[in-house]
């Protein structure tokens, strides 16, 4: 089975005659990613990308990046990008939004993006009912920064600024906002998916085609959490972290549909 | 600049506030965004009742923070957008002046200043002048900052604004203040619709086939690339001090002292300069209109003629400094003003005039 090669990918001389079964999508650009081995932002790029691409949605969308590993993303991303100030993303792609309601707008952000300093917004654009994809990287840790603790760090986890393991009568137990925003009448669809083998990354995909038909119903917002590995702040080996994310990061946050619309 | 040729014949008497919300409305704003605060709540206030009846967009956002960052967002996908607010909610947007002027995003921002420091009091104030036009967020950038002095600068000023924000992709800002938001007076509203849409090839509305993705962001990892943007800033920022400057001047042909002050305090000192000239004193005013760009050239000019400026401000002394800049030294500047939500009188100002002469006749007796 073969498939046309985007215009935007060198094919090297010697594949000549051979069908194109597996490429870059169009809607990632020809920039090498800078993530870090086995960090799971670059699949969601890819998948996301490709669910876009799939749809035929590139002239139509519009995504906002955060502050944090995935800053560069408006580098990778190849539609109309707008790089937000820390934690405003979803403030951002609501403005973007509401004076281009036809658009796909999507925000991306990391858990101190999203569960720190960007709370605020998180919680009031999902309360608006904001018509837009928001995308939260959930990797329990700040790792542009150095491997600092975030929101969503759990009990006795070691980071640079929990060098002993947060403790919870000192800075509060792991802040499960998905399931915070389940309770607003603004959130239509809720889910936490994952990246780690296969079958994760075909549920993601299925997510995100639902979450951009949704988009088009303007029903509310699509929130979709994906708890990933961060080897380099956890300080682990990639497969290591995939083995510590399964053991300990899935059971703080179980992967599934948090909320999904009423089947009327 | 250009005059607003076109105007609506009827004059209406209303409230600084609502005749600045009504000028953005017949502006064809595609959105406002703001979040309320006193003494301006009736910007926003007069876009929810209107709007809905007329066209464009009007949401109450969850903080000034929330604001500004919408209007990045609405922005950079090319729409033509405001806010205002008062200065604690000010102090919360400078992040995202920050940006959007690095961005290069055009908007128009309003700050009905109040008195403070922190919470302050509601009355009207000049206590922003530094924030607004030296800076306020981080890095080497300006905001086109206009002060208006009457009702009907409130509405001019909204096209004006977002003229010269469009014109040069620069965040632009009107610095007014408590009174002149609250107080009622004539005016004649520009003609709705007569302010041209300008086009806007590199907004983010979506990557069609024809062209490669719009990015729309601040940040330049590269010292290299972050100083060349710099440098286009800086060369802007130069454009606009060498056409866009702004002042009225009253009285001063043969004046021998110089009031300067703007807003509301422009208006106190016509009043001083009517006083004064009722004694013999020959008092002139320079009101500056575009505080950035700054008159200085004015100023210097200004200054071969006069014995002594004298800049009357609502705050503890701020635009002084650029007055004194301005002269290099040629003449003696002094300062009078109130601070924290009190306004100066006419007397007390002309009272500070004749302390200065008698210091002086003293000095040269």
């Amino acid at each position: 089975m073969s498939i046309e090669r985007p215009s935007t990918l060198d094919f090297p001389p010697d594949a000549e005659g051979m069908d194109m079964v597996y490429c870059r999508p169009e809607t990632l650009t020809d920039v090498p990613f800078h993530y870090c081995p086995g960090c799971g932002h670059s699949v969601v790029h890819r998948v996301l990308m490709e669910v876009v691409e799939e749809l035929g949605i590139q002239e139509k969308t519009i995504g906002v990046a955060p502050v944090g590993c995935s800053v560069f993303a408006y580098h990778y991303m190849n539609v109309d990008m707008q790089e937000a100030a820390h934690g405003r993303a979803s403030a951002v792609a609501t403005g973007i939004k509401r004076v281009l309601p036809d658009r796909y707008v999507f925000s991306y952000q990391g858990d101190g993006d999203l569960a720190a300093i960007g709370t605020a917004e998180t919680i009031h654009t999902v309360n608006r009912g904001e018509n837009i994809l928001m995308v939260f990287i959930n990797n329990g840790i700040y790792g542009m920064t150095g491997g600092q603790m975030a929101p969503t760090t759990l009990i006795g986890q070691v980071t640079t600024t929990s060098p002993y393991g947060r403790e919870a009568n000192m800075v509060g137990h792991p802040l499960k906002i998905a399931d915070m925003l389940v309770q607003l009448p603004g959130a239509y669809y809720i889910t936490r998916q994952a990246v780690h083998n296969a079958n994760a990354v075909r549920k993601l995909k299925k997510a995100f085609q639902k979450s951009f038909e949704y988009q088009k119903e303007g029903k509310g917002t699509c929130f979709i959490e994906v708890v990933s590995n961060c080897p380099s702040g956890w300080k682990m080996t990639p497969v290591e972290s995939i083995k510590y994310m399964e053991e300990t990061m899935f059971p703080a946050y179980p992967l599934g549909d948090l909320k999904v619309p009423e089947k009327v | 600049m250009e005059e607003n040729k076109n105007k609506k014949s009827e004059a209406r008497l209303m409230k600084g506030n609502e005749a600045l919300a009504e000028a953005a409305i017949c502006a064809d704003i595609d959105a406002y965004f703001g979040y309320p605060i006193t003494p301006q709540s009736e910007v926003l206030e007069y876009l929810e009742r209107e709007i809905p009846k007329r066209h464009g967009l009007v949401l109450q956002a969850e903080s000034e923070i929330a604001s500004i960052n919408m209007i990045y967002g609405a922005a950079g996908a090319g729409a033509r957008v405001m806010t205002s607010s008062s200065s604690p909610g000010i102090s919360l947007m400078q992040e995202g002046l920050s940006y959007i002027a690095s961005a290069q995003l055009p908007c128009l921002i309003v700050n009905v200043v109040r008195g403070g420091p922190g919470l302050g009091t509601i009355q009207p104030s000049q206590g922003d002048y530094f924030q607004a036009v030296k800076g306020g967020g981080h890095g080497d950038y300006h905001l086109i900052v206009l002060a208006p002095a009457s009702v009907q600068e409130m509405a001019d000023f909204v096209f004006d604004g977002f003229r010269l924000a469009e014109k040069y992709r620069n965040p632009a800002m009107i610095l007014t203040d408590g009174a002149l938001g609250q107080m009622m007076e004539k005016v004649i509203l520009p003609e709705e619709g007569s302010l041209k849409k300008v086009a806007a090839p590199w907004a983010t509305t979506g990557k069609t086939k024809d062209r490669d993705h719009n990015i729309i962001t601040s940040l330049f990892i590269k010292p290299e690339e972050m100083e060349q943007v710099n440098h286009q800033l800086q060369e802007k920022y130069k454009r606009i001090e060498n056409e866009e400057i702004r002042f009225e001047e009253i009285k001063t042909k043969d004046a021998e002292i110089l009031l300067v002050a703007f807003g509301l305090s422009s208006r106190i000192c016509q009043k001083t300069v009517d006083l004064g000239r009722e004694k013999g004193i020959k008092i002139g005013l320079l009101r500056p209109i575009t505080l950035y760009p700054f008159p200085y050239k004015k100023l210097n000019e200004l200054a071969d003629q006069v014995d002594f400026m004298m800049s009357v401000e609502m705050n503890a002394g701020q635009m002084v400094q650029d007055v004194k800049i301005a002269v290099e030294g040629k003449v003696p500047v002094h300062f009078t003003g109130r601070m924290g939500g009190m306004i100066p009188s006419p007397e007390d100002v002309l009272h500070e005039i004749e302390s200065v002469m008698d210091k002086q006749n003293v000095l040269q007796d």
